[in-house]
């Protein structure tokens, strides 16, 4: 599976904690379009197998793929954050975003027909309301380099104490 | 209108037709959803003392208030259709992404009226309906079902409800499954067998819209943060398998086909142990923050890798009351049930009848031949292989699996008619629906619960062991609060079985889970959907009429006192060690009791129901066909 490189934060999912219920789903769509409908979340629940149960929003690639495939120039990243930012007049719908996303992260929006990408809720001081929502707490909002660190101090632990 | 279109589709299978029928706002306001909305449309569509099988039993599927809507365990929808195991109204719950789909197709129902020619799918996108062959669907367990239609349509989000193999070949407790999760308990799967049809496909692709959604969502926030706190603990770490061990220590576990009230394995399958030993994950439905589906792996042995959700009424059905002793056995007995599709319950119930019948020596080896033991096996209780076998032989009608996919009450009349034998002793149902897993002889005001039940002996639509279990009433004896206890504890069942709200949520609203703890904020979560006003009473009257419909509709179907009956053995037969020895529930003390019952509800002597009653709950045309 690719990996992003990033910098930036995104918002990741802990798959042993998460059960699967949607509320990051119906939150999300509820802030975006003011109706609940999964169909236009931009975090998505995926459940591959019965146990097998994560979510998937945008990684805020650096250099990301979807704003360099765009033909129209419809997509930019902001430089501090990585959010990633669809110019509604521009989109025209094409999804080749959606063919870039190694992650399955961006959608068009059926009715619009314009892309549609998580911008961590960027407008909100709250920020992620799908991380405030979550019953789980699986969700956070952080970068490659901080799971990784977290990653290996778990395995420290676990060398010297076992499993937990 | 908020929270409902407005609109049921009906779908007709013979002439391979739809259309749709209005509903007026003051039609939703009686009948709500749920369960009770279910039952209203299969009151309106039946054709009265129609077989069970027959065409014209409809399939009735009414949806959730609050499903598709942030509200905490609101993701259920109720199933509804004349019952082929009880001959009365055969009503079910299911959840999770099924009831959100039917609501974002927009649909408040759906009514599926006679019988396909050939194995079919409905497909049911947003206002669209496709009837889509399924022949190459059978055989398929309920999860492969489901899994080759979402690839066929080419959508993650579709959702279905299907068969499995016990559906297809229409085994009298056959489920119809979705998402994971069973419509279970009297049949709804042979019904839909009966059908031809194999699974019921949604894809909802519009948004919800509730009146008031700031409100709703603050207080939706509130329950789902309460709900990871100490009131649903239970249910998020063991699950309600943490009913073994209490129940054994009351001696009320089933053991050995309710010979006996306490196990002497019960701690090998305890959700205790299970937890220990075979954990893997916990998973939630749809819409739920508290989840409580245990899954369950068997790690080593003949059954390694069959993992399922384990849940209480599943476990004793098929571990104690069968004598297995074996947590991976039971969870391999479980995942059979649930991947071909019929109820656990009722097929460890079943188990247990046919397990005793060999024990005394009513069925002998003979009749146990099969493909797998061409010379027949001994089904003695303790022998998981043997149960494990048995359960793959109903699923498929294979040999004497073909009586017992019959359900206990049929089965035992048949081999009673042909070998002059009397098993109707130990066969343990209601009205022809097996029991659940608590031993009634010593909880009374449940065996009241149990007797009266609309759709037969079941411990989700009466909860009246917990006054006994917690001591409200004295559980070994009858006194004259029974009939109030058996009916508050069905109304209040029945408000959450026809919103729908998963009860596991009952305590999570302010800590209390009787009507002053759980009702104004229920009042508040449907007034932020619907923009009613609704207050204290009205929500009471929810659950009333809910149960009031339902039993209408068995009274129109027959219904008499004495279907309002308890299995012999609990009526005969006390259990001779354990904490609940010696007693049975007498004649006596179930009729004193029913008098009660129908007091309390405000029924006749004979337990029907007055016409003014009827008219007081808005419900004038039931009043003018059954009121008395």
């Amino acid at each position: 599976m690719p990996t992003s490189t990033s910098k930036y934060q995104y918002v990741a999912n802990d798959a042993q904690k998460c059960v699967g219920c949607q509320l990051c789903e119906y939150i999300c769509s509820y802030i975006k379009t003011g109706e609940f409908n999964t169909y236009r979340s931009r975090i998505r629940t995926v459940r591959a197998e019965e146990i097998l149960i994560t979510s998937v929003s945008c990684r805020t690639c650096e250099d990301a793929p979807c704003v360099i495939a765009c033909p129209r120039d419809a997509l930019t990243q902001d430089p501090n954050t990585g959010v990633i930012t669809v110019d509604a007049s521009r989109c025209d719908g094409c999804a080749w975003c959606i063919e870039a996303c190694d992650f399955g992260a961006i959608s068009i929006n059926p009715e619009t027909k314009v892309g549609e990408i998580c911008d961590l809720c960027k407008d909100l001081e709250e920020g992620p309301q799908c991380i405030k929502w979550c019953p789980k707490e699986a969700l956070e909002l952080t970068t490659p380099d901080r799971r990784a660190q977290r990653a290996r101090r778990k395995l420290a632990v676990e060398e010297v104490i076992g499993p937990r | 209108m908020h929270g409902y279109s407005g609109k049921i589709l009906h779908i007709d299978l013979t002439k391979r037709k739809s259309w749709v029928e209005p509903k007026p706002e003051a039609w939703y306001k009686i009948y709500i959803g749920g369960v009770s909305m279910a039952a209203r449309l299969c009151w309106e569509n039946i054709e009265v003392g129609c077989d069970p099988l027959a065409p014209g039993n409809p399939i009735c599927i009414a949806g959730g208030l609050f499903a598709g809507t942030p509200v905490p365990v609101g993701g259920k929808y109720g199933l509804a259709s004349k019952s082929p195991l009880t001959g009365f109204l055969g009503d079910s719950l299911s959840s999770s992404w099924f009831a959100v789909a039917l609501k974002r197709a927009g649909w408040d129902g759906i009514v599926i009226h006679g019988a396909s020619d050939e194995w079919v799918n409905v497909f049911v996108d947003d206002e669209r309906v496709e009837f889509r062959k399924a022949s190459h669907l059978l055989g398929l367990n309920t999860f492969e079902t489901e899994e080759a239609i979402r690839e066929e349509l080419g959508d993650d989000q579709v959702r279905s409800a299907t068969l499995g193999p016990a559906g297809e070949k229409m085994v009298l407790f056959a489920n119809v499954t979705n998402d994971g999760r069973q419509a279970g308990r009297t049949g709804h799967g042979a019904v839909w067998g009966s059908k031809k049809l194999k699974a019921l496909s949604i894809r909802g692709t519009h948004g919800v819209r509730v009146a008031d959604p700031d409100a709703l969502l603050k207080l939706s926030y509130d329950i789902s943060k309460t709900a990871q706190g100490p009131y649903t603990q239970k249910y998020r770490i063991l699950g309600t398998s943490s009913n073994v061990l209490n129940l054994n220590r009351l001696g009320l576990l089933p053991t050995r086909n309710y010979q006996q009230g306490v196990f002497e394995q019960a701690e090998l399958i305890s959700g205790e142990y299970m937890y220990e030993h075979y954990k893997v994950k916990t998973i939630a439905c749809a819409q739920c923050p508290i989840a409580c589906e245990q899954m369950r792996r068997a790690k080593d042995g003949p059954y390694a890798g069959a993992m399922t959700g384990v849940e209480y009424e599943s476990l004793y059905a098929i571990s104690s009351n069968l004598g297995v002793g074996d947590a991976q056995a039971a969870i391999k007995l479980i995942d059979v049930c649930d991947e071909g599709g019929m109820d656990a319950m009722s097929a460890g119930v079943t188990l247990g009848w046919a397990m005793e019948t060999f024990e005394r020596g009513v069925f002998t080896k003979e009749d146990f031949k099969c493909a797998k033991y061409p010379e027949g096996f001994e089904p003695n209780f303790g022998n998981a292989e043997a149960a494990v076998t048995l359960a793959e032989l109903m699923c498929n009608r294979e040999g004497i699996g073909d009586l017992l996919a019959l359900g206990v009450r049929k089965a035992s009349a048949q081999v009673d008619a042909e070998r002059e034998a009397e098993t109707y002793k130990w066969a343990m149902h209601v009205k022809g629906l097996e029991t659940p897993g608590y031993d009634m002889r010593a909880l009374k005001t449940f065996a009241l619960g149990a007797a009266t039940g609309t759709r037969g002996a079941c411990h989700n639509r009466s909860a009246a062991y917990d006054v006994d279990i917690q001591g409200e009433a004295d559980r070994f004896s009858v006194d004259e609060t029974r009939g109030r206890h058996a009916k508050d504890s069905e109304e209040y069942a029945a408000v959450y079985d026809t919103l729908p709200l998963c009860k596991f949520i009952r305590r999570c609203f302010t800590g209390k889970a009787d009507r002053s703890g759980a009702w104004p904020a229920i009042a508040q979560l449907i007034n932020a959907t619907t923009g009613w006003d609704l207050g204290y009473e009205d929500i009471d009257l929810i659950g009333e009429r809910a149960h009031t419909i339902k039993k209408a509709f068995n009274i129109r179907e027959g219904w008499t006192r004495a279907d309002d009956h308890l299995p012999w053995r609990v009526q005969h037969e006390p259990m001779k060690e354990g904490p609940s020895a010696g007693y049975v529930v007498t004649e006596e003390e179930l009729e004193y009791m029913k008098d009660l019952y129908y007091e309390a509800k405000g029924w006749t002597k004979d337990g029907l129901i007055p016409k003014e009653k009827l008219v007081a709950l808005g419900m004038d045309d039931v009043a003018e066909e059954i009121g008395v």
